[in-house]
């Protein structure tokens, strides 16, 4: 009989079970770039030319989402001295840009923008994420470990750590007001509280179509781009901006992609070699081994 | 924002309730156009805005479609309107919340803006967002007052919300630095 080596029995694993599972699964379905979003997800528009900066949208979201008292009251706009970001604390912020290219500053209100194919999903080990149809990524805290590799997946930088918390830290993050709001058909409370209607709440393919004829409607005033209908696969919260986006804080360089297409082969390969491998390497061992339990068993008897 | 209209200081002529108005087609402006407007959307959080109609007719210098738009039968200023609205008619309603609606985001109402095929007004702005965006954009170009509360006062309720007056938190050390 051949010798099997330690390294021609790891190869032969390894081939038997990428061929074990690619062999079961449609062409079509490992051919699938992206899923694309939920056909009747809701979505918000948010013009940059119509805010104003008031953060009535951080006082909304504070009061409706039970957030602990600011440092500062909102209606103070020292706050726009620093760039700020999403905390535990505040799930929505908004940022003051002086740019170039406007007269007046623009104000970017920063929130989750609820991917289509959200990155802090498919990262999460415990599956404390979901993307709902009404097209909000919410998660389950009971379930979250703290580990905070969504932080790291989010290409928006949004999902903030309770660092406060000693005994159970937990993700903090905006949940497109899901529990008490959205499910219901509801507009979340910042858009609801927005003064300008700098924010638009509707349909996310209706917004698509609203914000291009936005653009093609007032010549001169926008970028011809909507940030976010095609940024990492498309988020449900998108802009309009008046400057190249790169001057009010976007990130341009994402892609389209969205970030598990990066990652998705290696993750099929995952389940494949939590179970595959496992009773494969049991069967080597055991065909392995059985000329010495036979002789074992032949000594003793 | 774009310049298209260079107009005196001006605002909007807000219409509540169609009773207030009922203006006959052609009929001289101002007869009888309100001469103040209560607005009082958002009164749980801020005081109502008792709106000088009457002032802001003179502003515009009698020209109702600075802020009606074509419905006075007056010509539009945006130059995007004429493609329809060369020679309005006047619309049975001029009161702005007959077009612009409270809610805005109702279920229902986002289906009717859609669900119809030639429908071209399909982004309307809500009333409130019509009021803002109309008014502010004109006092900020005529330098007329644009903070919140120079138009109207927060209420109790809206102090509490904003963390402000006497609701306002604690100095902090460190909120020092900001």
């Amino acid at each position: 009989m051949k010798k099997v080596s330690r390294r021609s029995l790891l190869k032969a694993g390894l081939a038997g079970g990428v061929a074990a599972g690619l062999a079961g699964r449609p062409a079509s379905a490992r051919a699938t770039a992206s899923f694309g979003g939920y056909p009747e997800s809701m979505g918000v528009l948010v013009d940059l030319t119509r805010c104003i900066g008031c953060r009535s949208c951080e006082a909304a979201c504070n009061a409706e989402q039970h957030l602990p008292e600011p440092d500062l009251p909102f209606d103070d706009t020292s706050v726009f001295e620093e760039k700020r970001r999403t905390t535990e604390r505040a799930y929505t912020v908004v940022n003051r840009y002086e740019t170039p290219a406007a007269e007046h500053p623009l104000y970017r209100k920063i929130q989750c923008n609820h991917c289509n194919e959200p990155a802090c999903l498919s990262s999460c080990f415990v599956n404390a994420y979901r993307k709902t149809p009404e097209g909000a990524v919410i998660y389950d805290p009971t379930v979250c470990v703290g580990c905070r590799t969504c932080m790291v997946a989010c290409p928006f930088y949004v999902p903030a750590y309770a660092y406060s918390s000693a005994t159970n830290p937990v993700i903090k993050k905006c949940i497109f007001c899901y529990d008490t709001r959205l499910r219901y058909g509801r507009p979340p409370a910042c858009v609801e509280a927005c003064p300008q209607e700098a924010l638009t709440f509707g349909r996310r393919q209706d917004l698509i179509k609203m914000g291009h004829e936005r653009i093609r409607n007032h010549p001169g005033r926008y970028v011809d781009h909507i940030y976010g209908e095609t940024e990492v696969g498309g988020t449900a919260w998108m802009y309009l901006s008046s400057v190249p986006f790169d001057q009010v804080g976007f990130d341009t360089d994402l892609g389209t992609a969205p970030i598990i297409s990066y990652v998705k082969e290696f993750l099929t390969i995952v389940p494949m070699v939590l179970t595959i491998w496992p009773a494969l390497f049991v069967g080597f061992h055991l065909l392995a081994t059985r000329k010495e339990n036979a002789r074992d068993k032949e000594k003793k008897s | 924002m774009k310049k298209a209209r260079k107009i005196p200081l001006s605002g909007l002529a807000a219409v509540l309730s169609l009773g207030l108005m009922a203006l006959a087609g052609g009929q001289a402006v101002g007869f009888d156009a309100p001469e103040e407007v209560t607005l009082d959307q958002m009164a749980d959080l801020y005081e109502p805005v008792e709106f000088d109609h009457a002032a802001h007719i003179e502003l515009t210098e009698e020209n109702c479609a600075v802020c009606h738009h074509h419905t006075t039968g007056e010509t539009p200023v945006q130059a995007r309107c004429l493609h329809c609205h060369a020679t309005p008619q006047p619309a049975e309603s001029v009161a702005c919340a007959d077009c612009h609606p409270q809610n805005r985001y109702a279920a229902s109402y986002l289906r009717a803006m859609t669900a119809a095929p030639y429908r071209y007004h399909t982004d309307i702005v809500g009333l409130k967002g019509a009021y803002h965006r109309l008014c502010l954009a004109c006092h900020q170009e005529e330098g007329a007052p644009t903070g919140c509360q120079e138009c109207h006062a927060r209420t109790e309720r809206g102090d509490r919300r904003f963390h402000a007056g006497a609701y306002a938190p604690a100095q902090r050390p460190q909120a020092a630095h900001h």
